[in-house]
């Protein structure tokens, strides 16, 4: 028996949300005693699969099938099914992201596993019970779930695990082939339209994150936001009342009907904060707050908070960044 | 074209979030509960299709006790033809799918629609189960979903984009905006749903593969530290030093 771990790539290179799914899948193999083994699916180079060693895994399975480049949900859960198959997994980790909730939900009756998504960390083993810690209630509460099936899948919550690094571990990479037909493509997309990333980084998969509410006034001033986004690093969001009249487009909407996301760093500039929001949102470690109304909710639910006018703040706080160097 | 569409009773979205004395249960009580808001999503684009597509017909399916039942009204109201409520306690997300695959092979639906996740378990399961125990394609979550007889064209998110995916029906899609703008019910609609069939059926055989042992709270927050906006550039420091987190 092994841990299969599922690794998505893109670009060639692994998501950071897989780097997470892999030290998960190294850190449960060695509590349970086996090794860890990763396929991977998605456009990757077999230099990069090979650093999957420093995150634990000791061996990765590619089928270079070109068509599998862009998410199939048919073929990725066959193709998972057959390495799980093939390497006895009894527990499979994947990213609770869009393709490992489609995947994975396949999978579990395919497998007749117990399936937990959003799980947020390692499963407690001891007693012959698989139990998981996994987010509920759009953020507002916690629950400890028993696996009772023989095999497992788990979906890891983005941001919830930290990617470890060893360096110098290098995997060994295995050519492998599932042996796909033409009916496993026939839900194949017919394009794949790519956002453009204002500075490059994944809102789902951000460790740090700027957003903004209607107390930006205008889509003209989201070149505050935009700039400090860009000296931090980070991705930028935006409220749903933002998004409806859209100011900025939906892909950028945190929030209970929209992205959730768990940064290290969330900072709200001159949004009140409804619990609709805060529902998409509530899983970030540490929450900046800036509005100049004092009596805003948001800051009932901060760690950090500015009351002020955001446009004499925003810059304030790109200059201090800037000059952290 | 039949559609079917599944919709989940949840607590409402500014519900405050407690649990029975010994934490396996969710405190129902004083709780006001909804149609779940990502399945209103699949249910006002079905009943859209529905009038551009004569002759086509929606059902509202629930998993739940008679509890649910205001909301399968609620569902009837804003333009459903019929609903059929599986009369069990919704024991995990495996339960669901079976009871939800049972109905859907029986009234051999074409397309069954359903929110992407529910507000409450979060599990984001159910859609692609339905699909594998029906052995129809699934398309999670869809941003867009038009219909061209037998062929429909869905837009799917992915991180950092989206995918055209084409379709033939059977299939099932979970659903998100921005497919539509989720309807209220009118008047006339509330008067008309009182009538409408709402079928009770029996639960089939299904185990749960998961328990809920313990739910629990979230830790509380210390409390906010306020920095003056006159000197804001502090924040920052306290970023790198304090919380570490840049």
């Amino acid at each position: 028996m092994s841990v299969l771990v599922v690794v998505e790539c893109d670009k060639g290179e692994v998501k950071k949300s897989s780097l997470e799914v892999a030290t998960y899948g190294a850190q449960l193999a060695a509590q349970l005693g086996t090794s860890a083994t990763a396929i991977a699916v998605g456009e990757a180079t077999d230099a990069n699969l090979a650093k999957l060693g420093e995150q634990g895994i000791s061996k990765v399975l590619y089928d270079k099938e070109p068509r599998l480049k862009d998410f199939v949900n048919n073929a990725y859960t066959k193709l998972i099914a057959t390495a799980a198959q093939q390497e006895d997994a009894k527990v499979i980790v994947l990213a609770n992201s869009n393709i490992g909730a489609s995947v994975g939900s396949r999978l579990s009756i395919r497998l007749q596993a117990s399936l937990a998504t959003n799980v947020v960390e390692l499963p407690k083993t001891d007693g012959g019970q698989f139990t998981v810690k996994r987010g509920a209630f759009s953020g507002k509460a916690f629950s400890d779930v028993v696996l009772s099936g023989e095999r497992k899948i788990i979906a890891v919550k983005k941001n919830s695990i930290e990617a470890q690094h060893e360096a110098g571990k290098t995997a060994e990479v295995v050519a492998f082939a599932a042996q796909l037909t033409d009916a496993d493509f026939a839900d194949a997309p017919k394009q794949v339209v790519m956002q453009d990333q204002a500075g490059g980084v994944l809102l789902p998969e951000a460790a740090l994150v700027v957003s903004g509410g209607r107390g930006m006034k205008g889509p003209e001033n989201w070149n505050l936001i935009e700039d400090l986004a860009k000296a931090l690093g980070a991705a930028t969001a935006c409220s749903k009342p933002v998004s409806d009249v859209d100011w900025r487009p939906h892909h950028e909407h945190v929030g209970q009907t929209g992205i959730t996301v768990s940064p290290n760093l969330y900072i709200a500039c001159g949004i009140s904060g409804a619990i609709q929001h805060l529902a998409g949102v509530n899983s970030s470690k540490v929450i900046v707050v800036i509005n100049k109304d004092p009596e805003a909710p948001f800051f009932k639910a901060a760690d950090y908070g500015i009351v002020g006018d955001v446009f004499d703040v925003l810059p304030k706080l790109t200059a201090a960044v800037k000059a952290l160097g | 074209m039949k559609f079917l569409v599944c919709i989940s009773n949840v607590p409402d979205t500014t519900t405050k979030i407690t649990f029975t004395p010994d934490n396996k249960e969710f405190n129902k009580a004083g709780v006001q509960f909804v149609i779940n808001p990502w399945d209103e999503y699949a249910l006002t684009r079905a009943i859209e299709l529905k009038e551009a597509n004569a002759g086509s017909t929606v059902t509202v399916i629930n998993v739940g006790e008679a509890d649910t039942e205001p909301n399968i009204r609620k569902a009837l109201a804003i333009g459903a033809d019929d609903a059929i409520r599986v009369n069990a306690a919704p024991k995990d997300a495996f339960f669901v799918a079976e009871q939800i695959a049972a109905v859907a092979k029986e009234g051999a639906y074409d397309v069954i629609l359903m929110g992407k996740e529910s507000i409450d378990y979060n599990g984001f399961q159910v859609h692609g189960m339905v699909g594998e125990l029906l052995g129809i394609p699934t398309v999670a979550p869809a941003m867009k979903l038009d219909m061209s007889g037998n062929t429909a064209t869905l837009e799917r998110e992915i991180e950092g984009g989206k995918e055209i995916v084409s379709v033939n029906t059977p299939f099932v899609a979970s659903c998100q905006q921005p497919m539509c703008e989720p309807r209220i019910p009118n008047m006339r609609g509330i008067m008309t749903a009182r009538t409408k069939p709402l079928k009770v059926v029996p639960a089939t055989a299904g185990d749960a593969r998961t328990t809920v042992a313990e739910f629990a709270l979230p830790p509380k927050k210390q409390g906010v530290k306020l920095i003056d906006a006159d000197n804001a550039g502090e924040l920052i420091k306290l970023l790198r030093n304090e919380a570490k987190v840049i």
